[in-house]
């Protein structure tokens, strides 16, 4: 029977992590994320799966403490909010050059430095492109709905381990701290399988488990980013999920993900009352991007414009996608301001139709 | 007599311990690490704990610990390992979980990770090993180098007025009600190579009782980083160190 509530984002995603049949949390409070860690407090889950959480000194300490578990082959987990997921890009790159699977959480709130406490999109670059050092990518979700946040949290395990990847869920304060219906799915178990590249304590027969990203003889270290490398493009095959709205007579196209592509299309739907023929692509995966179907439509649309939450990030992508076969612009608030449908309509007349 | 007829199990008397692999250890000659691994090592082979220990490298010179150690083991970041101890025996809490770990990932770069690990009671042991430098990365200050002692960044000896003071964060972490044994000791004699062994046996076996951390600071030489002989180095280590960082148990579980 279908299980249905009406849940803040935040706590669904908690709830829907305890539910994935998750290890283990790692986290540190930050605004507007701090209901993750607190539901997952007030719920215990240790009494209903075994699933430990625990509140770490620092986001440091809490993405470390995440690459000991996974190392271990558990599902483990985090979340924070932009400046604490600057403080994680270290133990991801290690985790990405380890390649230990695991699934972080980044409730976006407004950069640069301490920022504001509200919604933004201004972290994509950091996630799509790197963020810590060394060349590795991370599986990039973007949830536009509550009920995407918790999915994507048992699709970002399930992927994670597929490929032996960090997984990063790219939110923001809107969906974070909104409340809707959602639909849970049902308790899954926890895994007691143990991988062959865990460090579970050293059998008899085996040889010992090591977890690193040390190679220190560079011809070794390049086979490390030839097979990093080689994954890549076998998720770049395999992974890629977007959505389309009205793309079957547009002769413009809104690209938009996240909160703001649910902004976008209401304004769609505005442009479409005016006679505007517009459509919407929402990537749901950043990393892998949805750069073929972009590049089918970049070949017969009069102008895109790219709606975001920042100065102008997935426009870039965007662009690389469409190589030059139609003007593509970019259009955007930020700071934690949130467009409103009329001001992306306008943006649509001034930098595109009337371009 | 021939060399071969001699080499018969009746005459054994001291090999080296199945714990620790056959790679020729990278440590420079006259270092303590190689007398500390093996001790390690050799107290998980006693205690039968080979399959159910899992240790956690550290940045440094011990960076490669994992190749000597015939266990599971994890590389952490700069700093890292006891956090990633911690995450290791949250979902493993039925295996000994051990960092190994230099002055400057521990009482540096790490000193948030180490107090508060310590200060959560994790139930792990943590090996310290003091030597007063960098020695990876050739000879820097480390958070516990002498005042006045040189190296390559205090090259006319560490000036506390504007370096800072060398920290004693053992007796710092002896203080935290998480720890449960805090002892310090060297591997320079086979008197005090004896001692650290018995204090990394009682570690290991207080790890069952879940009673929180262990942490055991063995203090070294730097043949290298100091720029002396193994034998002046334990000498200087002897004459200045020790008076600095005494040995001897600084928390014993009450009776």
């Amino acid at each position: 029977m279908k299980e249905l509530r009406l849940m803040k984002g935040n706590e669904a995603l908690a709830e829907a992590a305890i539910r994935a049949g998750a290890d283990a949390y790692f986290g540190y409070p930050i605004t507007p994320q701090s209901e993750v860690i607190e539901y997952l407090m007030r719920e215990n889950p240790v009494d209903r799966t075994g699933m430990q959480v625990l509140q770490a000194e620092s986001e440091v300490a809490a993405i470390n403490m995440v690459y000991g578990a996974a190392g271990c082959g558990k599902r483990a987990m985090t979340s924070s909010s932009s400046p604490g997921i600057s403080l994680k890009m270290e133990g991801i790159s290690y985790i990405a050059g380890a390649e230990l699977p695991c699934l972080i959480v980044n409730v976006v709130r407004a950069g640069p430095g301490l920022g504001t406490i509200q919604p933004s999109q201004s972290d994509y670059f950091q996630a799509v492109k790197g963020g810590g050092h060394g060349d590795y990518k991370m599986i990039v979700l973007a949830p536009a709905t509550v009920q995407e946040s918790v999915d994507y949290v048992k699709l970002g395990f399930d992927l994670a381990f597929k490929y032996r990847n960090p997984v990063m869920i790219l939110s923001d304060g809107i969906i974070g701290q909104m409340m809707e219906k959602v639909e849970l799915f049902e308790q899954m178990p926890r895994t007691t399988e143990e991988p062959e590249w865990a460090t579970v304590g050293k059998k008899p027969g085996r040889d010992s488990v090591i977890v690193t990203s040390l190679q220190l003889q560079s011809e070794e270290q390049e086979k490390v980013n030839l097979r990093l490398q080689a994954k890549y493009r076998v998720i770049e095959k395999n992974e890629v999920r977007y959505e389309t709205y009205m793309c079957d007579d547009a002769e413009y196209l809104f690209v938009a993900f996240g909160s703001c592509a649910r902004i976008t299309r209401k304004a769609m739907e505005l442009a479409r009352e005016k006679g505007y023929k517009v459509g919407l692509v929402r990537p749901q995966t950043l990393y892998p991007f949805p750069e073929k179907v972009i590049n089918e439509f970049g070949s017969r649309m009069k102008g895109i414009l790219t709606v975001e939450m920042n100065a102008g990030q997935m426009v870039e992508d965007v662009r690389l996608a469409v190589n030059g076969q139609c003007p593509v612009k970019h259009f955007g608030r930020f700071g934690g301001m949130i467009p409103s449908p009329d001001e992306i309509l306008n943006a649509l007349e001034q930098k595109i139709i009337g371009g | 007599m021939s060399e071969n007829n001699i080499i018969t199990p009746e005459n054994l008397v001291y090999e080296k311990t199945k714990v620790m692999t056959d790679r020729v250890l990278h440590y420079c000659p006259g270092c303590g690490h190689g007398t500390a691994h093996r001790l390690l090592a050799d107290v998980i082979d006693e205690l039968g704990i080979q399959e159910d220990t899992i240790g956690v490298a550290p940045v440094g010179c011990s960076v490669l610990a994992y190749y000597y150690f015939d266990v599971d083991m994890q590389e952490a970041a700069h700093g890292r390992a006891p956090a990633v101890a911690t995450g290791i025996k949250r979902v493993l809490p039925e295996k000994y979980v051990f960092t190994y770990q230099g002055d400057g990932d521990l009482a540096a770069i790490g000193t948030a990770e180490t107090i508060h690990a310590c200060n959560r009671g994790e139930n792990i042991l943590i090996v310290f090993i003091n030597n007063g430098i960098y020695g990876m990365t050739g000879g820097q200050m480390a958070p516990t180098t002498l005042p006045g002692m040189k190296s390559s960044t205090s090259p006319r000896g560490r000036d506390v007025a504007t370096m800072g003071n060398p920290l004693k964060i053992t007796e710092l972490i002896a203080e935290l009600p998480g720890t449960y044994y805090v002892t310090r000791q060297s591997v320079h004699t086979p008197g005090n190579a004896r001692k650290t062994r018995r204090a990394l046996k009682k570690a290991l076996e207080y790890q069952k009782l879940n009673k929180g951390t262990c942490f055991v600071e063995i203090v070294a030489n730097c043949p290298s980083g100091w720029k002396m002989t193994p034998v002046q180095s334990n000498k200087w280590m002897e004459e200045h160190m020790f008076p600095f960082y005494p040995l001897g148990d600084i928390k014993v579980p009450e009776k």
